[in-house]
């Protein structure tokens, strides 16, 4: 039995056996060990892969030690972004205030990097203090002419999802900037894509055979000018939706721009992905290009794939991650491997995702929000899982658990996105799957045993079952002999 | 906008060399057995720092977070942290919890102390339902504005020095029990310790040991608190040992062992971590006048190898160039050791803002002064500015100096915390002879292979 906190209760569900709607939304319980961040944490990685910004996070030196190269979000040019930037404050500020120091900071850093704009990170304590953050960014501004932009991300005032929330509001103050430079008529935006290990330049290249022109991407691999003119694209094609559907929303109210939500990750929702665009513009050409694309693609996938399958059909699998869409692409691209999923949640999600999330799962599968170690642990082994999904915090879980692990996270060095991210992953989870040192691990002999016992007590069962079926079949039968004969008679 | 005193020499840190208090009042806690570390504070400092320490012990790392709200950190966070603790108490059923609190938690002021006597009362009074489980509670108060990790790290072991060390009344036997408090090493560096405490054959306490919670073997069954650790017990007798050596220099007014000194009366030998001959003569010679016994001959035979391989290798360190950074104990135990073998550290930094850095790092160069730089307060971007000029050989660091050996085309030497970008960074042995010649050996190679990859034939030989 896994213990799940009397609080949490209501967090936890086995699909066909609870009945009720997942709880979530909200914040972690007090004393449980959560794999969450907070707010900051949220806006830190939406912002972060904007590469000619200076990042720069006020407060006490932690939130910007710990989150120094936290993404793996690569760029084309400037990485700016890749630097730890910290007003670093001190005893004296908490006492008599932040303000001087940002403002010494903000012009030491803009003076040195020359960025093309500043974003400023409020930390807990900031919040706390009252810095009066929005004054100092506008002063500077005025004084060097780029934008300095607050992002509201005290990391107490609500959970990663407000976090995502500052962070559009953020970047939703670089849109518009720039209405000069031209913009194709079949132009989008993606949002919500971040290119860890490159997977916005794997994206932007579908796009681009389609014969359509990403305007910006926000933000993997972003600029600011880039972000400038997203307002003049003719659709946000929204990636990471628990993140991004916020800016594509602020955008559609001010620039008239529909969004649609996609995901990257696996066959299906890759090749949706590409096919929604085309149909959003009622293009033959673009619409015969996507269809020749996908063909090609999946055609050179398929057999690749059907080679880790076939050591791969039938395990078991568990997925946390942050956000939910991810999981639902990931139960799917398990499936391509012949894989089920057997425990699956994330940090964020709504109560529509996990409606979804039951809608696509098989009966028996565990269905969390917001977990802990305990908890995982604890469903991983009563489900038998054979690989988990998640980020850092997961893996020593998995590990100790004794199955294999797949860093689908912020800092992963592994492009999972599109049809080559979809070999990767296979790859990837063929890797660690099939790897020999799982025979030696303790939790798995154990599991394997009393697996072993279950089958044995079923076969028993059974037998048992066919035994006294026979014996019931025997008494009708002499029964119906019986009645026959008293029919006869 | 505020007024500000004086101060008008404002900067940024840029790449921090430093991390913040609660963590290494985490590892410290982490290192007793049977307890957990609950961070009071909000949720997110609480999963960065599990986060950061994952990536270097490749460990599970439960910490739990009384998890502020906006509401809590307007009205106080006694009702949370009650939750909290509560919930931990069930969940995890520790022997001890180990409280350690955020910048947030410390900026509103709150009373943790009592709290928690508020809480331990309702507790007796059966008004919380924690199943009948009674942990022992103590604090460790850990703003990060005020300080460092290490700062963390120190408080957290006097907080559970005095919680859990009898005070008051000295035991009257006078046991030959030695006390040992460890600084923030490796897991291995501790299990380095244990062979040497128990090579004297006497009783002892090593706080705190995370050797095996942060670098155990394979488990079963997911171990909520994993084995290892202090015992809360032998923390207890602490009071009546022979002598505490502390290792490194803690920075602050009271530690553990000026306590033990004050409170039980325990006689105190501060010594610099055992990296480098004279560091460790200092440090086993501390262990034999506690113990009353003589250093065993093991590690005689250990001293006698190490000299002969600094006599081997003599040439191909001495008079090079090392940057060294990191926590202010270790890279003046560092700096010691290079000293000893000829290189000079020609850049000698902590992030840490201590002022006695500088004279600390002067007393450990015995044989060199020249072209010293040593920073305190600073940043790898500082860090870098400096070396630019000085030409460094090599640098000797945790993984963050990546950087500085990209932009200065010189090998990093990994050592110390964290090392996230390579596997076994908890089992790299800095301590002792051997871990001096573990550190002695690596250095000598890697500045081997430097010079065999320049050469464009290669070189086989010595
Ligand atoms: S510096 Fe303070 S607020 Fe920031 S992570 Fe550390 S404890 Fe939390
Ligand atoms: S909870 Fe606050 S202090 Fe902690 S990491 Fe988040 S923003 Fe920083």
């Amino acid at each position: 039995m896994v213990e799940v906190l009397a609080a949490r209760k209501q967090q936890v569900l086995e699909k066909g056996k609870d009945v009720f709607n997942i709880e979530c939304e909200k914040p972690s319980t007090a004393g449980s060990v959560s794999q969450r961040a907070c707010v900051f944490c949220g806006s830190r990685v939406v912002l972060y892969p904007i590469a000619d910004a200076v990042h720069l996070i006020h407060g006490p030196i932690g939130c910007a030690a710990y989150t120094w190269e936290l993404r793996g979000s690569l760029s084309s040019g400037p990485e700016l972004h890749r630097l730890s930037f910290s007003t670093d404050i001190r005893e004296h500020e908490v006492i008599y205030g932040g303000e001087k120091k940002l403002y010494a900071a903000l012009k030491e850093l803009i003076g040195a990097y020359k960025p093309n704009a500043a974003f400023v990170y409020c930390t807990c304590i900031i919040g706390l203090i009252g810095d009066d953050v929005e004054a100092v960014c506008a002063k500077v501004e005025k004084e060097v002419g780029i934008p300095v932009i607050p992002v509201h991300s005290e990391g107490f005032k609500g959970t990663k999802k407000d976090g995502y929330k500052a962070a559009c509001e953020a970047a939703f103050k670089l849109v518009g900037k720039d209405d000069i430079t031209p913009v194709s008529k079949t132009s989008i935006n993606i949002l919500g894509e971040f290119n860890l290990a490159g997977e916005t330049w794997i994206i932007k290249d579908y796009y681009k055979r389609m014969g359509v022109e990403v305007t910006a991407c926000i933000t993997g691999d972003g600029r600011v000018a880039e972000i400038g003119r997203a307002h003049r694209a003719k659709l946000n094609v929204v990636q990471c939706s628990g993140s991004m559907t916020y800016l594509a929303k602020m955008m559609e109210e001010k620039y008239g721009i529909p969004y649609i939500r996609v995901s990257y990750f696996g066959i299906e929702d890759m090749s949706k992905a590409l096919y929604d665009v085309a149909e959003y513009f009622k293009d033959e050409t673009i619409l015969h290009n996507t269809q020749e694309l996908v063909k090609s693609e999946v055609n050179a996938l398929l057999p690749k794939l059907t080679e880790y399958r076939k050591d791969l059909e039938g395990k078991k699998a568990g997925v946390y991650v942050g956000g939910s869409f991810k999981a639902f692409s990931m139960v799917k691209a398990l499936r391509h491997l012949g894989m089920e999923t057997v425990v699956v949640g994330s940090q964020t999600g709504s109560p529509e995702d996990y409606e979804y999330l039951k809608e696509i799962t098989n009966e028996g599968t565990i269905i969390l929000d917001d977990t802990n170690p305990l908890e995982l642990s604890g469903f991983i082994l009563e489900k038998g899982a054979d690989l988990l999904i998640g980020g850092v915090k997961e893996r020593p879980i998995a590990y100790k658990m004794g199955i294999g692990f797949c860093d689908h996270n912020h800092e992963r060095k592994e492009a999972l996105a599109g049809y080559e991210g979809m070999l990767n992953f296979a790859r990837e989870v063929h890797t660690s799957v099939t790897s020999p040192v799982w025979k030696y691990s303790p939790a798995r002999i154990k599991a394997a045993e009393a697996a072993q016992a279950a089958e044995a007590a079923q076969a028993a069962e059974a037998a048992q079952a066919a035994e006294a079926a026979q014996a019931a079949e025997a008494a009708q039968a002499a029964e119906a002999a019986r009645a026959g004969k008293e029919i006869l008679v | 906008m505020t007024v500000s005193v004086a101060e008008e020499n404002y900067t940024s840190t840029r790449n921090a060399c430093k991390l913040c208090s609660p963590l290494g009042a985490c590892l410290v806690l982490r290192g007793i057995e049977g307890c957990i570390p609950l961070i009071h504070g909000s949720q997110g400092c609480s999963t960065y720092i599990r986060r950061y320490g994952i990536s270097h012990f490749r460990e599970p790392l439960d910490i739990a977070s009384s998890n502020f709200v906006e509401s809590t950190a307007i009205f106080g966070g006694r009702e949370n942290l009650f939750t909290a603790l509560d919930n931990v108490t069930r969940s995890y059923k520790p022997e001890a919890i180990g409280i350690t609190s955020t910048c947030l938690a410390e900026t509103i002021g709150e009373d943790v102390p009592m709290y928690l006597r508020q809480y331990l009362a309702s507790r007796e009074k059966g008004g919380r339902d924690t199943k009948g489980l009674a942990p022992v509670l103590f604090y460790a108060s850990t703003p990060s504005y005020k300080g460092t990790h290490m700062d963390g790290f120190h408080e957290a072991i006097l907080a559970a020095v005095s919680a859990l060390a009898g005070f008051g009344e000295r035991v009257p036997v006078k046991t030959d029990r030695i006390n040992l408090v460890s600084n923030f090493v490796s897991a291995e560096d501790l299990r380095e310790l244990h062979s040497i405490l128990q090579s004297f054959g006497v009783p002892y306490t090593l706080l705190p040991d995370y050797s095996e919670s942060l670098d155990g073997g394979t488990w079963e069954t997911y171990q909520k608190l994993p084995e290892g650790g202090t015992k809360i017990a032998d923390i207890g007798r602490m009071g009546e040992a022979a002598g505490t050596v502390y290792l490194g220099i803690p920075p602050g007014k009271k530690d553990a062992g000026k306590w033990l000194e004050e409170n039980c009366g325990v006689p105190l030998f501060r010594r610099e971590l055992p990296i480098g001959i004279e560091n460790n003569d200092a440090f086993f010679s501390s262990l034999s006048e506690i113990s009353g016994k003589p250093v065993p001959d093991l590690w005689e035979r250990q001293r006698s190898r190490l000299i002969d391989a600094y006599i081997d290798g003599h040439k191909y360190v001495n008079g090079k160039r090392a940057v060294i950074y990191g926590e202010e104990d270790f890279v003046a135990a560092l700096a010691a050791f290079l000293d000893e073998i000829g290189v000079v550290p020609v850049i000698a930094a902590t992030g840490a803002s201590n002022p006695g850095f500088k004279a600390h790092i002067q007393g450990a160069l015995k044989n060199t002064r020249r072209d010293v730089e040593i920073l305190d307060d600073a940043d790898f971007v500082t860090i870098l500015a400096h070396a630019r000029e000085l030409a460094p050989d090599f640098i000797l660091g945790h993984s963050k100096g990546l950087y500085l050996s990209r932009e200065l085309g010189i090998p990093l030497i990994r050592c110390g915390f964290p090392v996230h970008d390579r596997i076994g960074g908890q089992r790299i042995l800095h301590l002792g002879y051997r871990g001096t010649l573990n550190l002695f050996d690596l250095i000598c190679n890697s500045l081997m292979e430097a010079k065999q990859n320049q050469f464009d034939k290669g070189y086989t030989y010595l």
